[in-house]
């Protein structure tokens, strides 16, 4: 099977500090990887590298055939191609939630605004919230405002989505809501890489599970495996905070 | 035992009236001291008379400062102007100094104030002499542009107006090409009509140009070119290529470190030394320039605050959606931007808007100059007061409906609720 996103020896150095080191990892298409570890530990660089928010120093990342470097002519492109979750939703607050999704769709990939509209009111619904089109991001709660930047992210019809701590900044009630739309998208078949620390979430989607500390990748193994038979100290010890 | 109880509900009966006399006949007192020049009071010895105003309006104030009196006007007057005695005080003070200048400018500028006549021997009166901007108006209005000629200036700012002013009722879509017009063929058409030379219009030298139309013409001018030019230094100033960046620092940082009659005094004057022999720019070309760039390293540090204002995620938003730098700026960023500076921008225009007069170092009159004009001419000496009060009051209202417009703007394009 073809490999979506590969790593291989990505290093990385905020300044004299470096926050990833000698990353190795390779996704196949539809499989759904959560990424897990303490604050700090370099998952969310992680995964900004994949779409090039932040840029790495050493090594190569190859997404979907084409490899993230200095040069790379057609960023825009690839990042196209990858949909992006972020922590505190980022939507555009000067648009309304239907202007939020179309705006990409018909600028970007050049759709008609009719087309557009009717993509981004199918992912709204999707993520059931096609009663707000309307409305401004403001307006809504934050549970919403997240389905909103998820069906944002759908309309530009990625192949993969990363989703950075999607539910961290949502009231307790709200992360269900979110979560199942996650649940839904999984079972639709799309390529993820998930940063999260709801591992009821990890254990009902993910193929694999990465634990990360300090910059380095120290354990990779199957959901189910990665639970119950942790193989490594700090993992368990990870775990057994967590859980 | 206790004749004088603390004001509440149980003496408003007695309280209320008398305080309302005590308050009114302190007021009355003033007010027929400032209007008529009779002193009420005057069977007072002098040093009483002179607060007894203040003192009895303390005490009126004092009476009626019933709190939950049940009457909705007066607790609504006791919160905001009688809360305490300190407050009571003040408030009779501004009243008095108010009522008290009255008077004096109402005599000014209109009782004792002339407005027949042609010459300055008409002002007769002590007020001020409005014959003077009534016989110089023209001038005022148009500079020295011959007179057979003003009604191109008139239909120029007519088609302007008219413009705006159905562009308000039209559709969205409408709108823009309005819009378009406005900004990209209107300024051209407006100056070609304006300056003639062309489709059988005589040509008018700009050194004829002048007064308020000047004014509103170098305005417009400066807006319209300083804003985008203002927008793309802000932009580059926080570009990632180094050139690009330093070049807007510099020129922000250089025209901004220098006054701007220095700017026009160079642009006029030691600026067609640099340029070869034979090549010639207008004067007022080179001052729109020199006032346009000016105001644009403003804009630019205004538009920047704005810039940085936005979080991290909305940059990174766009970005993961694929939209390029351009893109990003133009359909995301900006639109935040600007709308989180428009207060600056306001400040920033308003200020370009008073800044026009000081065109006057190189010889060009719009209505401050020509009023400093009018006011040396030998039949009209003395003048200055009615001319520059004229200057302020004109200047005044175009400044406050910039103002007011950029309120509303501010409020139209708000998404937060």
């Amino acid at each position: 099977m073809g490999k979506i996103i590969e790593l291989k020896k990505v290093n990385k150095w905020f300044d004299k500090f470096q926050v990833l080191k000698d990353i190795d990892l390779e996704v196949a298409p539809q499989e759904k990887i959560v990424i897990c570890g303490p604050s700090g530990s370099g998952k969310s660089t992680l995964i900004r590298c994949i779409n090039r928010l932040e840029e790495h120093q050493e090594g190569n990342i190859i997404v979907d055939g084409t490899e993230l470097a200095e040069n790379t002519k057609n960023i825009e492109k690839i990042r196209a191609e990858v949909g992006m979750v972020f922590q505190q939703f980022n939507l555009f607050p000067h648009l309304s939630i239907l202007d939020n999704c179309t705006l990409a769709p018909i600028w970007v990939k050049k759709l008609p605004k009719k087309e557009a509209e009717e993509v981004a009111m199918k992912n709204l619904t999707r993520v059931q919230i096609d009663d707000q089109a309307f409305k401004f991001p403001g307006q809504l709660s934050g549970g919403q405002q997240q389905r909103a930047a998820i069906a944002r992210a759908l309309c530009m019809e990625p192949k993969i989505m990363l989703f950075d701590e999607p539910t961290s900044a949502l009231d307790p009630e709200m992360i269900k809501e979110v979560l199942d739309v996650m649940v839904d998208l999984a079972k639709g078949g799309m390529t993820m890489i998930v940063v999260t620390h709801e591992m009821g979430f990890a254990k009902e989607v993910a193929d694999y599970m990465i634990f990360m500390d300090e910059g380095k990748i120290v354990e990779r193994a199957k959901t189910k495996e990665f639970f119950e038979n942790p193989k490594s100290d700090r993992t368990k010890l990870f775990l057994s905070q967590i859980l | 035992m206790n004749i004088i109880s603390k004001p509440s509900k149980e003496n408003i009966k007695s309280y209320l009236p008398i305080g309302i006399t005590l308050v009114f006949l302190s007021l009355l007192d003033v007010f027929v001291n400032a209007f008529f020049n009779y002193n009420l009071l005057g069977f007072f010895p002098s040093q009483i008379s002179y607060f007894s105003p203040l003192v009895f309006g303390f005490i009126g104030l004092y009476l009626i400062r019933i709190e939950f009196s049940g009457i909705r006007s007066l607790d609504i007057l006791n919160k905001n102007i009688n809360s305490n005695n300190f407050n009571a005080f003040l408030t009779l003070l501004t009243l008095f100094i108010l009522i008290k200048s009255i008077p004096p400018l109402l005599n000014w500028f209109i009782l004792d104030a002339n407005f027949v006549g042609n010459t300055k021997e008409d002002c007769t009166g002590d007020g001020a002499c409005w014959v003077f901007i009534k016989v110089w108006f023209n001038r005022f209005m148009y500079g020295l542009y011959p007179d057979a000629e003003q009604w191109r200036i008139n239909t120029a700012f007519l088609i302007l107006f008219s413009i705006v002013g159905v562009s308000f009722f039209v559709s969205a879509k409408l709108k823009k090409y309005f819009i378009l017009f406005l900004i990209f063929i209107y300024p051209f058409l407006g100056i070609e009509l304006i300056s003639g030379g062309g489709f059988g219009l005589k040509y008018v030298e700009t050194a004829a140009w002048g007064g308020l139309s000047l004014t509103f013409i170098i305005s417009a001018f400066a807006i319209l070119f300083c804003f985008p030019i203002g927008v793309f230094l802000a932009l580059g100033r926080r570009s990632s290529l180094p050139a690009i960046r330093y070049i807007s620092i510099g020129f922000i940082e250089l025209w901004r470190g220098v006054p701007l009659i220095t700017v026009l005094f160079m642009s006029a004057v030691m600026f067609p030394m640099f340029l070869p022999d034979g090549t010639f720019i207008d004067k007022l070309i080179r001052v729109l320039i020199a006032i346009t760039l000016f105001e644009a390293a403003y804009m630019a540090e205004v538009v920047r605050g704005g810039l940085q204002a936005l979080p991290k995620g909305q940059y990174e938003a766009a970005k993961s959606l694929g939209m390029g730098y351009w893109r990003m700026n133009v359909l995301i960023i900006l639109p935040q931007a600007l709308k989180l500076v428009i207060p600056g921008i306001a400040n920033t225009l308003l200020a370009l808007v008073k800044d026009t007069p000081l065109i006057f170092v190189v010889g060009l009159m719009e209505l401050a100059g020509m009023i400093g004009l009018a006011k040396t001419n030998p039949k009209w000496l003395g003048m200055a007061m009615e001319g520059y009060v004229f200057a302020g009051l004109v200047f005044w209202v175009i400044c406050y409906a910039m103002s007011r417009y950029s309120q509303n703007l501010e409020k139209k394009l708000s998404t937060e609720r």
